[in-house]
């Protein structure tokens, strides 16, 4: 550990009233820590700059998962073991059941939660795509209030979110109109398991007559914030799946990511590989996509 | 009963000996160790790779009163890191060679304090133009090291190599690279030392070779023999990692505990454990070679490169062992072997397992499978064609004395791999789809024991004791890291005295307690110590017989009685064994001429991949490990041996990349250095031929090493396999592999070239 914990000042107040008081009281001075899979990292690197921490983790008001006729709201401290062992996110989200399970080892997913992998707002969180694919929309909760926001313009630039100082994310709200979309992940890591992703996919498209009449698609690592690939969604929509296509599709998708290189990978490398999943994206759709 | 022929305790898997202490936490390391008034010492570092040193100034936010601070300037005796040379400082005084150079130390009660203090200390330089690169070492635009930035040359010359061109059919050549590789020890370094006026200077640590501490400590510091003792705690892994680089640390934490007075605790983080800590050499070969119309090797030159880093540490002796094994199994009728190790100003890299031989054996294999492509053969007949055959001489002139037979190993494995049926199937699978699957071989040997005339240098004592409750002790100082040290140790004793396993104990090794049987490296443990060990073990049986209290035959509690008679008669009874060499092994160091190495232990290494051209990425799907390593000690720890190493040689292959910038490592944390998991590792399925040796204790030749030659050059030949495609370098990355595919890449070998004779 490089940070010296006399340093530190770490509160729990153990309720979500009495959190959001304290974030009002001194607006951008405390911190909140979750399950502290990133916190931690920063602190032992004796990196973070925060000193004030507050202890969201494990507050009941956040770690819901409730089911309504028409959406899921999941808790935003809910954790990655909490989203993979819940049958409905698995049987209706599976794109963010398989990015929950890919996240660290275990220790990681029994301690980080959904929502700190969004404020921590990592362009390679594994989760953040499948959200981007499934239009979610965010409670935002503060002192003042609630309010609700779609999720894909919360990040507006490397690691900076809409979030205000005084807010927490309350939780994560998914419609549930899917059901007749076929899904398909991927993760590209340097290794099999508890790796950094170099370029990850989340997508869902519904096939009707051999033409994709519907399609998301959504990368991590490729951007300096996850990623919606709009124009190569469109570049898709109501076409045939067929070879001039899987092409059309690498090249908007190419063209459409901003990669770079970093101690991770290569620019160039990142860029062949996003199109690539995309075309098998398109290929498993074609053959596996078919009902529906 | 002894006297029964069948040995009861050898070849069995008793367990552990400090298997239970292990995994019930009662193992102490050496962070589980406090000593009352103990400081914690950390270590302020160059942050540039060359320049002098101008000015060091204090920041004023820290209160400096309240810490120890150490400088070149309080070394009491040589400022160096005593080994081979002695051109390490153990702190920098004037000039900088590497970055993460240790300049100043520091200490405190409060270990939380000192990495603000370590940053709090700003050194100003005035930089020198440094270089990075061999080739850059080699044009000698800069002198960094010497005269020459040459750490050391060794050339190895046999019969007529002008000779052979004329006479090949094929002249193949190619250039072959290898990179960095961090040990990665689940336990990081670590020292703690004490000073005491009457029993002078105490350190406790995780370490190899307590010996080579001991004389680093003693030149450090001015003190006699006596008056120096290191102890090993218990190890959580080395790899060689621990075989240099412990001096340093436990010189660092000795200056404070001499300046303060108080004992001084440096536990190293993982990432200055990476950063700052001995990796493997990164090397460079290039082949030429002869080659008849028939594929038989007429002769050639190899020159063997190694990046030393800054200083010259373990380098000579690294490149020694890799430019010997640089002609493989096979026999070279002529060659020549040019080597050497240059200076970069990188920190040092040191040892790790294999210790040179995993990069010449990397390159030579992949150059066999460049010539089997020349002559059209398959690179099983290439090699099977070149293997040598017991009577014919290895590149050093070492006739093979033991009876192998690589022909009929090679056959074995592809059986046991299923070769030629994969072989096949795979090139039906791969016209269609986009994972395409290969098979690679490779066929390596690895010599036990320090080379040439090492042995007989160290001249390794070892002792075994009957004690006075009548149990029997090993007295070593080699060390266990995970390996099996202890176990294999007191099997051997307890088998050579007909005793059980249990009656056998192990004394933790502490230079005032027990002799030097030598540093714990270069697979020499259960061939060298474990033979001393069965020697010494019966020294203590023959003494008991001689005084009468033991019978020709008697049974473990008769054992028991006689050693604690024995003991209340006479007093202490221990029984002393040195190394003496062989005569039938002679080696000349000038000429580079004779025997190598004792005994060789023979490998055949069957890999299967599949590449995935939608990622790029490899995935070793079967790996057939079948070794001749004489007599398997102990079967389970021998297989995790192969297991580890065939892994460790995976991450080597294909995932462990150093990244460097202006010689500092940039991904010095294992989120970015990227090694294995378990979800990475295909079945390794390990078969052992046990053909014996006289050398080795009941039979047993060297293995902690040979699993790390084979495995790197095995995978790379099955990804070309895969993808039509040669690659010369490790690591193989995805990246490397699309750069590759897409045409740019440098790693695919397009460079190698071939003419046949008309």
């Amino acid at each position: 550990m490089r940070a010296h914990p006399a340093n530190y000042e770490l509160v729990a107040p153990g309720g979500l009233s009495a959190v959001l008081s304290l974030l009002a009281k001194e607006r951008g001075v405390w911190l909140p820590i979750a399950g502290g899979t990133d916190v931690m990292v920063e602190y032992a690197a004796g990196k973070l700059p925060a000193r004030k921490l507050v202890s969201i983790w494990n507050l009941p008001e956040l770690r819901r998962i409730e089911v309504f006729p028409g959406e899921i709201r999941i808790g935003a401290g809910c954790t990655y073991t909490d989203l993979r062992v819940h049958d409905m996110v698995g049987r209706e989200f599976p794109l963010l059941a398989n990015a929950a399970s890919w996240t660290g080892g275990i220790a990681n997913q029994n301690r980080g939660t959904i929502g700190g992998n969004i404020v921590n707002a990592s362009p390679a969180a594994d989760s953040l795509p499948a959200l981007l694919v499934y239009e979610a929309e965010l409670i935002l909760v503060s002192a003042n209030g609630e309010r609700r926001v779609p999720y894909s313009n919360f990040h507006v630039a490397y690691r900076k979110t809409r979030l205000a100082p005084d807010e927490l994310i309350r939780a994560v709200c998914l419609p549930r109109c899917f059901s007749r979309y076929y899904a398909h992940a991927r993760k590209v890591g340097p290794r099999k398991a508890q790796a950094i992703a170099k370029v990850c996919l989340a997508a869902q498209a519904r096939l009707e007559n051999g033409v994709v009449e519907d399609i998301r698609v959504a990368m991590g690592s490729v951007a300096p914030v996850p990623l919606r690939l709009v124009r190569t969604e469109d570049s898709i929509k109501r076409k045939p799946i067929d070879a001039a296509l899987l092409r059309l599709a690498r090249q908007t998708t190419a063209a459409e990511i901003q990669p770079i290189d970093d101690i991770r990978s290569t620019a160039s490398y990142r860029a062949a590989v996003a199109g690539n999943l995309v075309a098998e994206f398109l290929q498993a759709l074609s053959t596996r996509g078919m009902q529906g | 009963m002894i006297g029964v022929k069948d040995e009861r305790i050898v070849g069995t898997a008793v367990p552990r000996l400090e298997g239970r202490e292990k995994i019930t936490g009662q193992a102490r390391y050496v962070d589980d160790m406090v000593l009352p008034g103990m400081l914690y010492g950390a270590t302020v570092r160059s942050r540039i790779p060359r320049g002098k040193i101008k000015k060091i100034t204090f920041g004023p936010e820290i209160n400096w009163q309240e810490f120890v601070i150490v400088s070149a300037k309080d070394i009491p005796g040589k400022n160096c890191v005593a080994l081979i040379e002695d051109d390490q400082p153990c702190l920098a005084d004037e000039f900088i060679n590497h970055p993460e150079e240790p300049i100043l130390l520091l200490a405190h009660e409060d270990r939380h304090l000192l990495p603000k203090a370590v940053e709090a200390v700003s050194v100003e330089y005035h930089p020198l133009s440094a270089i990075f690169t061999m080739e850059e070492s080699e044009s000698r635009s800069e002198i960094i090291w010497g005269a020459n930035n040459t750490f050391k040359t060794i050339l190895i010359d046999k019969g007529d190599v002008q000779g052979v061109w004329e006479k090949a059919h094929y002249i193949v050549e190619g250039e072959y690279r290898t990179g960095a590789q961090e040990q990665l020890y689940i336990e990081n370094n670590g020292m703690i030392a004490a000073f005491e006026p009457q029993q002078g200077l105490t350190v406790w640590g995780s370490l190899q070779c307590p010996y080579y501490v001991h004389k680093a400590l003693m030149e450090l510091c001015g003190l006699p023999p006596g008056r120096v003792r290191v102890v090993q705690m218990e190890t959580g892994g080395a790899f060689g990692g621990k075989e240099e680089y412990p001096s340093m640390i436990a010189a660092h934490a000795a200056l404070l505990a001499l300046k303060s007075g108080r004992p001084v605790k440096i536990i190293y983080d993982r990432m200055e454990d990476m950063a700052a800590t001995t990796k493997r050499h990164p090397s460079r070969t290039r082949h030429r070679t002869a080659v008849s119309k028939d594929g038989k090797i007429l002769g050639g030159t190899i020159e063997f490169t190694i990046d030393g880093g800054a200083y010259a540490t373990l380098s000579s002796v690294v490149l020694s062992r890799g430019a010997i094994h640089a002609g493989g199994p096979y026999y070279w009728p002529n060659v020549r072997i040019n080597a050497k190790a240059v200076a970069t100003n990188a920190p040092p890299h040191g040892a790790f397992r294999g210790f040179g031989a995993p990069q010449s054996i990397f390159a030579l294999e992949r150059h066999m499978d460049r010539i089997a492509q020349v002559v059209e053969l398959s690179p099983i007949e290439i090699r099977r064609r070149n293997f040598l055959k017991p009577g014919q001489t290895t590149t050093t002139g070492q006739a093979v004395s033991e009876p192998i037979d690589l022909g009929r190993l090679l056959d074995r494995a592809l059986e046991l791999s299923n070769y030629s049926a994969k072989k096949d199937e795979f090139a039906r699978q791969n016209q269609n789809g986009n994972c395409k699957r290969g098979i690679g071989i490779a066929s390596f040997l690895h010599g036990a024991g320090f080379t040439g005339a090492g042995e007989r240098y160290l001249s390794s004592v070892v002792e075994v004791e009957a004690c006075e409750d009548g149990g029997v002790r090993v007295l070593v100082s080699s060390a266990e890291f995970g390996q099996g040290t202890k176990t294999i140790l007191c099997q051997i004793a307890a088998e050579a005295l007909g005793l059980r396993y249990e009656d056998v104990r192990f004394a933790q090794p502490d230079t005032q307690e027990v002799p030097n049987s030598g540093p714990t490296v270069a697979s020499r443990t259960a061939m060298v110590v474990g033979k001393l060990v069965q020697s010494a073990a019966i020294g203590i049986r023959q003494t008991l017989r001689a005084s009468g209290l033991l019978g020709e035959s008697y049974s473990a509690e008769e054992f028991r009685i006689a050693c604690r008679k024995y003991v209340a008669a006479h007093g202490k009874l221990r029984s002393l064994a040195r190394y003496e060499q062989p005569e039938d092994i002679v080696w000349n160091e000038e000429k580079y001429r004779g025997s190598a190495y004792a005994a060789f232990s023979w490998a055949v290494y069957i890999a299967a991949v599949t590449v995935d051209l939608t990622t790029y990425s490899v995935s070793v799907d079967d790996f057939v490990a079948l070794q001749e390593v004489g007599r398997v000690l102990h079967p389970v720890l021998a297989k995790g041996q192969i297991i580890g190493g065939v892994a460790q040689a995976i991450g080597f292959a294909l995932y462990e990349r150093v990244v460097w910038d202006n010689g500092r490592m940039q991904n010095a944390q294992m989120t970015n250095y990227i090694m294995p998991t378990s979800a990475d590792l295909p079945p390794i399925r390990v078969y052992f031929e046990e053909m014996g040796n006289v050398h080795g204790a009941f039979g047993a030749k060297g293995i902690g090493e040979l699993p790390m030659d084979g495995p790197a050059p095995a995978i790379v030949s099955a990804v070309g396999d895969a993808l039509r495609t040669f690659f010369n370098s490790i690591p193989l990355l995805p990246e490397d592999i699309f750069d590759a595919i897409a045409g740019k890449g440098e790693n695919a070998e397009h460079a190698g070239s071939a003419r046949g004779n008309p």
